[in-house]
């Protein structure tokens, strides 16, 4: 029960300070992005080769960008709090229907990442402290190292040499393979085959950095007092490792996952463009390049938002992991 | 002073290391220290070098498009599609990836040091809207950060490091802040509080080099992310058309992935290699000024 009401002290806390926070983000964005040279009637005139002062005017009147900046960003928060999140004047719709066609698919990506990195990471971690300066220590740190060090997208290139092009096991690109009409099975299996590659290749990095932290938690751990204690009841050792060390040394592991929840997504960015994965990151890179800011404005403050929903759940995890954690 | 036991904790407590050792010492003492000293070195020492080394644009024409490594020892790692020289562009890619590594994390450190230091030792409102101010930073995507910032400027080795120094100052504030905020307390300081020093000596004379050490181990590994985020940058064609970087060897190299890999794989292990020597150096260094983890 006091852990029902705790979480909802936690998630009334969040929600009241993440509000500000959002419109810092949107005002902060909108007046960044008005620093950019050119703009989206600039694009569609070069695209179409040809374009009068005229035409020009109207593009920009249609879509208000003949306005003055104080009444652009007014009518975008407007609009926003009408749950709108504009229009696109290069895809000729609007920006939420566009969103919402790659979220899915980044939020896909990032979840598995998510959870590979994490999974993975902890293992090794535990094996490696629980083999501390031993060889098996010593292998597992120079394979995490490679996986700090190396460009993950990198690396995914690398994977992609090997399992499509030598060995050919798994595609090399897209989501699912085009105009194959599967179902049930042969549509998840397809599905996981082109999802494997590209979640490996964003998880590396961060697979390092919680393997490293979880070994140096852990072995900080080892050193306290409650430990000698549970030792000293002669608990074995593989019950003090698991539930004692380990169960402790998730709290920084976890707050390091909340933090690193933005690179997570930046990261994004470039392994979808390796695999040619529709998600938001994409996104984000074809509307920097045709100066579609509604777009770009919407990808900021969605993956914003992700990053701190995905926080809330963190704190809430760390309140169960840790009692002691109350919402402050 | 409230006895908290979690190991967040007991991370955060201020470390003022004493180093007794000095570098040769630190060298000896610790191989893997000495090794990533020794790699970057090396790296730093092709990229000064690289003009009399490969005289000539590394972006010229030079031999048979596409020889593989070792096949034609005038250009003993090989030639891309253009037949421009693999190692010569590796080599001026050194340059690229140092200038704008140690640049960027300069610039992330300078604006981190001061959000963090002027937020921890002042508290109060002004700490809490800095608080704010560095959230608001770390719920957007760096990467996607230095994106649109490179976009608002132009393709240039000092866009691109300001663009990547923005994006990743906020840890540096983070950790800068909670060392003023535990350092503040101390004995020195309320000595130098009653000497009548101004603030601004207190901040940048007393305090600063205090928290410095845990900032220096954090900024070598700054160096390797700003060297990976530019890698990516210049991967997704946002950097300088007119320089070789790694980055921009990798994908143009993507093209011929399924033919001639080895235009991938050898810029990606030039990167790798770098950036596993910044992060070795920063294990070195992690280890000296946290003693804890030296017994071990």
């Amino acid at each position: 029960m006091r852990l029902v009401s705790r979480t909802g002290r936690t998630v009334v806390r969040t929600l009241i300070q993440a509000v500000p926070t959002v419109i810092g983000i949107v005002v902060l964005n909108f007046l960044l992005l008005k620093l950019v040279p050119g703009d989206a009637a600039d694009v569609i005139a070069g695209e179409s080769g040809s374009a009068t002062a005229q035409s020009m005017a109207a593009i920009r009147h249609r879509f208000g960008l003949d306005q003055p900046i104080i009444v652009q960003l007014g009518n975008y928060l407007y609009h926003l709090a009408h749950f709108s999140l504009g229009y696109s004047p290069r895809y000729n719709t609007s920006v939420a229907s566009l969103i919402m066609a790659r979220l899915p698919f980044t939020l896909l990506l990032m979840f598995s990442a998510f959870v590979l990195s994490l999974a993975i990471g902890i293992f090794f971690g535990a094996m490696m402290s629980f083999f501390a300066r031993r060889w098996p220590d010593r292998l597992m740190s120079v394979l995490v190292l490679i996986f700090y060090s190396a460009p993950g997208f990198w690396l995914g290139l690398m994977a992609i040499v090997l399992f499509s092009v030598k060995l050919g096991w798994l595609p090399s690109s897209g989501a699912s393979t085009i105009g194959a009409n599967y179902h049930g099975w042969q549509f998840l299996a397809d599905h996981l085959s082109h999802l494997i590659l590209p979640s490996f290749s964003l998880a590396f990095f961060f697979i390092a950095v919680y393997a490293r932290l979880t070994r140096s938690a852990m072995l900080e751990v080892e050193r306290q007092d409650f430990i000698r204690t549970a030792q000293a009841k002669g608990l074995r050792d593989w019950t003090i490792q698991t539930k004692h060390v380990l169960g402790n040394a998730l709290i920084p592991v976890t707050t390091m996952a909340g933090l690193n929840l933005g690179h997570l997504l930046g990261g994004a960015i470039v392994v979808e463009t390796v695999f040619g994965w529709p998600g938001m990151g994409r996104l984000a890179l074809d509307a920097v390049m045709s100066r579609d800011f509604n777009v770009l404005l919407g990808v900021l403050l969605l993956s914003s938002f992700v990053v701190i929903v995905v926080n809330v759940i963190v704190d809430l995890l760390h309140a169960w992991l840790d009692p002691r954690i109350e919402a402050e | 002073m409230s006895l908290d036991t979690t190991p967040s904790a007991v991370a955060a407590a201020p470390v003022i290391p004493k180093v007794r050792r000095g570098l040769p010492a630190l060298l000896i003492g610790n191989p893997t220290f000495a090794f990533g000293v020794l790699i970057l070195a090396v790296v730093f020492l092709l990229a000064i070098t690289a003009g009399w080394l490969f005289p000539g644009d590394p972006q010229d024409m030079v031999g048979m498009p596409l020889l593989w490594p070792f096949q034609d020892m005038a250009y003993p790692l090989g030639t891309d599609s253009l037949g421009r020289d693999v190692a010569s562009g590796l080599v001026y890619g050194a340059r690229v990836s140092l200038i704008i590594g140690f640049s960027a994390a300069a610039i992330g450190l300078a604006i981190g040091t001061l959000v963090g230091a002027i937020g921890g030792y002042y508290g109060g409102i002004f700490d809490n809207i800095l608080v704010r101010f560095t959230e608001l930073f770390q719920t957007v995507p760096p990467f996607l950060l230095a994106v649109v910032i490179v976009a608002i400027g132009e393709p240039s080795l000092s866009v691109m490091a300001i663009a990547i120094g923005i994006a990743s100052w906020p840890q540096i504030a983070r950790l800068v802040r909670a060392q003023f905020r535990s350092l503040k307390e101390q004995d020195f300081v309320m000595a130098a509080r009653g000497l009548g020093y101004s603030n601004a000596r207190i901040i940048f004379i007393e305090i600063l080099p205090n928290a410095l050490p845990p900032v220096l181990v954090t900024a070598s590994v700054m160096v390797a992310g700003a060297i990976l985020t530019e890698t990516g940058l210049s991967f997704l064609n946002m950097g300088d058309p007119n320089l070789v970087s790694w980055g921009s060897m990798i994908g143009e190299g993507r093209d011929q992935l399924r033919t001639a890999w080895f235009l991938t794989a050898l810029p990606g292990l030039a990167t790798a290699i770098t950036v596993l020597a910044l992060n070795l150096i920063g294990d070195g260094l992690n280890e000296v000024f946290n003693p804890r983890m030296r017994q071990r």
